[in-house]
């Protein structure tokens, strides 16, 4: 077991937040949280590695107490991508090598510097290492987001909204890498997201959260309507393509149809 | 997870040796510039001379005097001030993001001139002698110093006392600094206003910083507190790095982000706090010297750094001689000239900045 929740309750302001937060995560699986605006997707996110610290609950990854650990320690274990990077005027090669941070004792090492070529090469941005990152569209600067936090070298990964704001290539190019990079390295990952189809297509499992707690869970190819329409107080359709479900909102004056959706920006 | 297969790109290991040698080279222009500098003023003395002197060997007793006495302090304070007022100015655009970032913007030095002017008013430091060969001498000048570095503090400390309120973010600490600079330049208004002639020129005069005021036994005191915050923020150089990146990524890293940024905010001021206290007001170096910096080399602050204390060292060292040389016999406070080159200097790398 990766990662494993129990209890978990935040308060922010005396105003509870999140309650009886209980899940786990195996290796090599994907989970997306999911759920409206301001739900508290990404203060959960941000409870599993202590950024903020809970009122209650027990955060285990691989049986160690989250909790309990000092900041740099939770950093060899889990890897946090936010919702944004800042540019500087470093590069990609640079960008990436910070982080071995948590690693680093007083100067970076050969050791450091040949882990951050290869991730760079195995996520495919070898060609971009030597480019500033204050020059990279927000997809480029996203991936290696994305590759910083893997040369962490953690067990769980936590991405908060990994594609928001990203066109249709870049948010397909990321959302495959962070699946080959669960895959291949058998480790745990959690995204938040909005986009329901896409969280649908490349996740394992989804966790739904309303009102500031779980509302349901389950393997992504068995999500039903109502889950989606209690959950978002919607009313959707939920059509199959390709085996995969597609959800498309039910408008009165646009009948949806796959075959509608088809044009649309965001479907598959 | 395991990338052990890694081969160092040599264009990269080219990159970071090249980083190097400009640092290595700043290092190389400041020594240069120390012995060129202690060579010429009124009485020019042979560079071959000073470098004599200045290893112990054998020279006119006339020359060491002027060397050890007189020009060599001064030419230190100027490489211990302007790197402490550089190194300064980098950590305080990082910690707080923002490329305004200064002790100046800040308000800490002005607290120190209101602490200096209150001084001038109220605790005696304001009876000043004056002589031809110096306009004017505050005579008391421990107490001054005291002051303006007693209020320099006090205004770093109020701007962290808000962050503690209300969270160390780069918005809170900047807007709390202008609106401390704002009242701190009303309060040596009022001073100033109700001021007699003496002490409104000891108050004007303590504003004009200067590299000559300071004496081996301040130089060390400046010395000391510079070395030794240098040392804490090269150690903190992949912090600053992952601030850049923003907090929630620094935080994801296992960076104390609001401790490093109220000890960095407080160290800076500490430095800086000393400096303007032992010599006045000097500004631009803490503003221009990291960004300059930061063209030539990035903004990585394993670089950075080093950079901007050389070049802070460098840049008012090489405005020291330059004033002390411009308008000779007279002697142009320093603070004047790095106003005057910085400007310009830092509206063209504006210009340039945008169109790169």
């Amino acid at each position: 077991m990766i990662l494993d929740i129990n209890g978990l309750a935040f308060t922010y302001n005396s105003h509870p937040v999140l309650e009886g937060m209980e899940f786990s995560l195996q290796g090599g699986e994907l989970l997306a949280i999911l759920g409206p605006n301001g739900v508290g997707k990404t203060t959960l996110l941000k409870c599993i590695n202590a950024i903020h610290r809970p009122m209650q609950g027990t955060i285990l990854v691989e049986e160690r107490d989250v909790l309990a650990m000092r900041p740099a320690e939770i950093a060899l274990n889990i890897g946090y991508v936010a919702q944004r990077s800042e540019p500087a005027r470093l590069t990609v090669f640079d960008a990436v090598l910070m982080g071995r941070k948590p690693h680093i004792r007083w100067r970076v090492t050969e050791h450091d510097l040949q882990i951050v070529e290869s991730a760079l090469r195995r996520l495919r941005l070898d060609a971009l290492a030597m480019r500033h990152i204050d020059q990279l569209s927000g997809g480029e600067l996203q991936k290696v987001a994305i590759a910083r936090a893997m040369v962490q070298e953690p067990r769980l990964l936590l991405l908060d909204e990994p594609t928001s704001s990203l066109d249709l290539k870049s948010q397909v190019e990321i959302l495959t890498m962070i699946r080959r990079v669960v895959d291949e390295h058998r480790i745990g990952a959690i995204m938040t997201m909005h986009d329901l189809n896409t969280a649908l297509r490349y996740a394992d499992k989804v966790l739904f959260l309303k009102d500031g707690v779980i509302h349901s869970r389950g393997c992504a190819r068995e999500v039903t309507r109502e889950v989606i329409e209690e959950v978002y107080g919607l009313p959707v359709h939920i059509h199959h393509v390709h085996g995969r479900p597609l959800i498309v909102p039910v408008h009165d004056h646009s009948p949806a149809t796959p075959e509608h959706h088809h044009a649309l920006p965001h479907s598959h | 997870m395991h990338f052990s297969d890694g081969q160092v790109p040599a264009e990269y290991r080219r990159y970071i040796g090249w980083k190097s040698a400009v640092v290595l080279a700043t290092a190389v222009l400041l020594v240069g510039a120390l012995i060129t500098g202690i060579s010429v003023g009124a009485a020019g003395i042979p560079i071959p001379d000073v470098a004599r002197s200045l290893a112990g060997l054998e020279v006119p007793r006339r020359i060491d005097a002027i060397v050890w006495n007189i020009r060599l302090p001064q030419a230190l304070t100027a490489i211990v001030g302007g790197a402490g007022l550089a190194v300064s100015g980098a950590v305080m655009q990082s910690i707080l993001r923002n490329p305004l970032g200064s002790p100046f913007t800040l308000g800490i030095s002005h607290a120190a001139a209101f602490g200096a002017a209150l001084s001038v008013m109220f605790l005696g430091g304001g009876i000043m002698t004056s002589t031809s060969a110096d306009a004017v001498n505050i005579t008391n000048p421990y107490i001054t110093t005291g002051a303006a570095f007693l209020f320099s503090l006090l205004g770093a400390g109020v701007i962290i006392m808000v962050s503690r309120l209300r969270g160390a973010t780069p918005e809170v600490m900047v807007l709390t600094g202008v609106a401390l600079g704002a009242l701190f330049t009303a309060g040596t208004m009022f001073l100033q206003y109700f001021a007699d002639d003496v002490q409104l020129a000891a108050m004007v005069f303590w504003t004009f910083g200067d590299t000559s005021r300071a004496s081996w036994s301040e130089l060390g005191v400046i010395t000391a507190v510079t070395l030794a915050c240098c040392a804490y923020f090269l150690t903190n150089a992949w912090n600053y790095n992952a601030i850049d990146a923003g907090d929630e990524t620094a935080r994801g890293l296992g960076v104390r982000v609001e401790l490093v940024r109220v000890v960095g905010m407080l160290l800076a001021s500490l430095v800086t706090a000393v400096i303007i206290a032992f010599l006045g007001i000097i500004g631009f170096v803490g503003l221009v010297v990291p960004h300059m910096a930061r063209r030539v080399i990035g903004s990585d602050h394993r670089f950075l750094l080093p950079a901007s204390i050389l070049g802070g060292g460098l840049l008012l060292l090489v405005s020291d001689t330059v004033a002390r040389l411009l308008l000779a016999p007279h002697l142009l406070p320093v603070s004047v000239l790095t106003a005057f080159m910085g400007a310009p200097v830092f509206i063209w790398l504006i210009i340039r900045g945008q169109r790169a």
